[in-house]
């Protein structure tokens, strides 16, 4: 690592040392009115300790991942295969685009009332929940990805000879990928939200049902480390994406 | 190698065009921007739909699509795929063929080696510079061995010395290979220097078409010899070589002296900008050099024209503006003409 990275890295990381020094202080001095509201950070890693070493937290963890990943993957494969079929049929497009722009704006806690007379309080309902937060974003990002390709690539594929079928997963396909990695980074971290949200509503288990119950025995510290780990895999499962995209399309991406 | 016909075409600008395309010509289209160039080249090669008919060879193409009419097209962006590397973008046609991958190699290694190209073959279109960027296309279009050959500007946003370059190098395939090729330019030169034949279009109509030096020496009509710029046409009436690459050549009054490695020059084309007119003796030899009238003055947008007999030869200068107001010439007026003699064209006989 060059030196000037490594004084910008130590230069990011600085805010965030001091916001978790000023916490401490706080935490430890009493500053809010009684360390059962506010515990310091030393406090909220010590129970993090416990959490794991009893598997309390691991447990929860375990249930909430599992749920995130199959919801978003089914989520994103469906949506990625919709996306593709109507950017590149114009006949699929006007038949699923009215109901399609009808049914995104709603935020997708708002089905979570439906679906619980629907599907049942169970394992479907928290994985439903999430394939539909991830559906309809990576939906419109990848039909906008695909119908925003420039028609010269595809003339040119066609005057080369190519079938209808190499020209959309050899040309058009790869050619719209930023746009694809748009909505799947999108809904990496959004998962995540609505995950716990449908989880502190209704689920028994995972990290939204601990939140729920740290909440009723009044245990601050438990809220942290709900909080730092929601925190943690929204971020991991952004990085993700963007790791991806870098592998997939950094190698040619400026050819803009 | 198959020839093209358009008959009663239309499509956008273009309107009722008929065309033949001889089979293994250079055929040059040239025209202002927004003329219909790119939209005929669309047209023959089917990536536009229009009414009318295209044969190709015997064959009318009108329900054949682009990915079989055989066609090879360098569009005017390029339209490299900006996810492949060289190489894969030389081989995307070869590998829609369903050819064994040893010969595509052989294939893609031969056509990199024709284009100089061979040391980018694992680069990205975005990692070129903007000749490789060509000599790529121009593979990529040969690649599957078209019958007929499409060519966008293929020297545009060049420096000069790189399109001369370039320009010398694809003359030199396209003489090898005899393909059919449709060229499109607006840079007359070029279009003199490659074609066998050219067309101007304007407006979506094709307004002649003819062997380069008809083109330049006999406009059919003031929109073509606007665009060719060559409005002054001097008959000669006789010629002699003075010295080795200097010819001296007589029209009516005129006696000029000019670079001209040939002898009999039947013919010579000036090009408006570069007859300067001076109502004082300019300086120097009085070398090419002549007294005319005036016979008329039109200003346009920022240049002036003026019209001037000199005997029996009318000659068109143009002027800037600023420069014509510093003179003061009017119409019956004598004045001084200089030709300059960069930009001559010939005809022999």
């Amino acid at each position: 690592m060059k030196k000037t990275d490594r004084l910008q890295t130590i230069w990011g990381m600085l805010p965030v040392l001091v916001f978790l020094l000023l916490w401490e202080i706080v935490g430890r001095f009493n500053f809010f009115p009684g360390q059962f509201f506010f515990p310091p950070f030393s406090s909220v890693l010590k129970e993090f300790y416990h959490l794991t070493a009893n598997g309390v937290l691991g447990k929860n963890f375990l249930s909430s991942l599992t749920r995130v990943l199959i919801g978003l993957i089914t989520g994103s494969i469906t949506g990625i295969a919709v996306g593709i079929l109507m950017g590149w049929k114009d006949i699929v497009n006007k038949a699923l685009n009215p109901i399609i722009s009808l049914l995104y704006p709603i935020p997708a806690l708002g089905w979570l009332p439906l679906l619980m007379l629907w599907i049942g309080i169970n394992e479907m309902l928290p994985i439903t929940i999430i394939f539909i937060c991830s559906f309809f974003p990576v939906v419109y990002n990848t039909t906008t990805g695909i119908k925003n390709v420039d028609k010269r690539y595809i003339y040119a594929a066609e005057t080369l000879g190519a079938s209808n079928m190499r020209i959309l997963f050899k040309v058009v396909v790869p050619l719209a990928l930023p746009n694809i990695f748009t909505g799947l980074k999108l809904e990496a971290g959004m998962s995540w939200r609505v995950l716990v949200a449908a989880e502190m509503v209704a689920i028994p288990t995972g990290i939204g049902a601990l939140l729920m119950q740290a909440e009723s025995l009044v245990r601050v510290d438990i809220i942290m480390v709900c909080l730092i780990v929601l925190s943690i895999m929204c971020l991991i499962f952004e990085k993700i994406f963007t790791l991806a995209e870098r592998y997939l399309v950094g190698k040619w991406s400026n050819y803009a | 190698m198959p020839d093209i016909r358009l008959v009663n075409v239309s499509k956008h600008i273009c309107r009722d065009l008929n065309l033949t395309i001889n089979d293994g010509e250079i055929f040059v289209i040239v025209g202002s921007t927004g003329a219909g160039k790119t939209t005929l080249l669309n047209i023959i090669a089917g990536v536009t739909n229009y009414s009318g008919n295209v044969f190709i060879g015997d064959v009318c193409v009108d329900k054949i699509s682009p990915k079989k009419r055989g066609v090879g097209y360098l569009f005017q962006g390029l339209a490299l795929f900006p996810h492949m590397t060289v190489e894969s973008n030389i081989s995307f046609g070869l590998k829609t063929m369903g050819l064994e991958e040893d010969v595509i190699k052989n294939r893609v290694d031969s056509l990199m080696e024709m284009v100089r190209i061979k040391h980018l073959s694992g680069r990205f279109p975005h990692m070129l510079s903007g000749g490789e960027k060509k000599r790529v296309a121009l593979a990529r279009s040969l690649a599957p061995s078209p019958q007929i050959l499409l060519l966008d500007e293929p020297t545009s946003s060049l420096d000069h010395q790189t399109a001369k370059y370039l320009r010398n190098e694809l003359m030199v395939i396209l003489r090898k290979l005899r393909i059919t090729t449709v060229y499109i330019t607006h840079d007359l030169r070029e279009a003199g220097e490659i074609a066998d034949r050219i067309a101007f279009i304007s407006d979506g109509r094709i307004e002649q078409v003819s062997t380069p030096k008809e083109f330049f020496f006999n406009p059919k009509n003031d929109c073509v010899s606007q665009f060719v710029g060559m409005p002054n046409i001097i008959e000669c009436t006789s010629s002699r070589i003075l010295a080795s690459g200097l010819v001296e050549v007589i029209s009516d009054k005129m006696k000029m002296v000019l670079p001209y490695d040939g002898s009999d020059i039947k013919k010579i084309a000036i090009p408006p900008e570069d007859i300067y007119i001076s109502d004082i003796m300019p300086p120097g030899p009085a070398l090419n050099r002549f007294i005319g009238i005036v016979e008329k003055i039109t200003k346009l947008n920022s240049t002036v024209r003026v019209r001037v007999s000199i005997g029996k030869n009318n000659l068109l200068a143009e002027l800037p503006e600023n420069a014509f107001d510093e003179l003061s010439i009017e119409e019956g007026k004598e004045v001084y003409v200089v030709i300059k003699l960069r930009r001559l064209r010939y005809i022999e006989s």
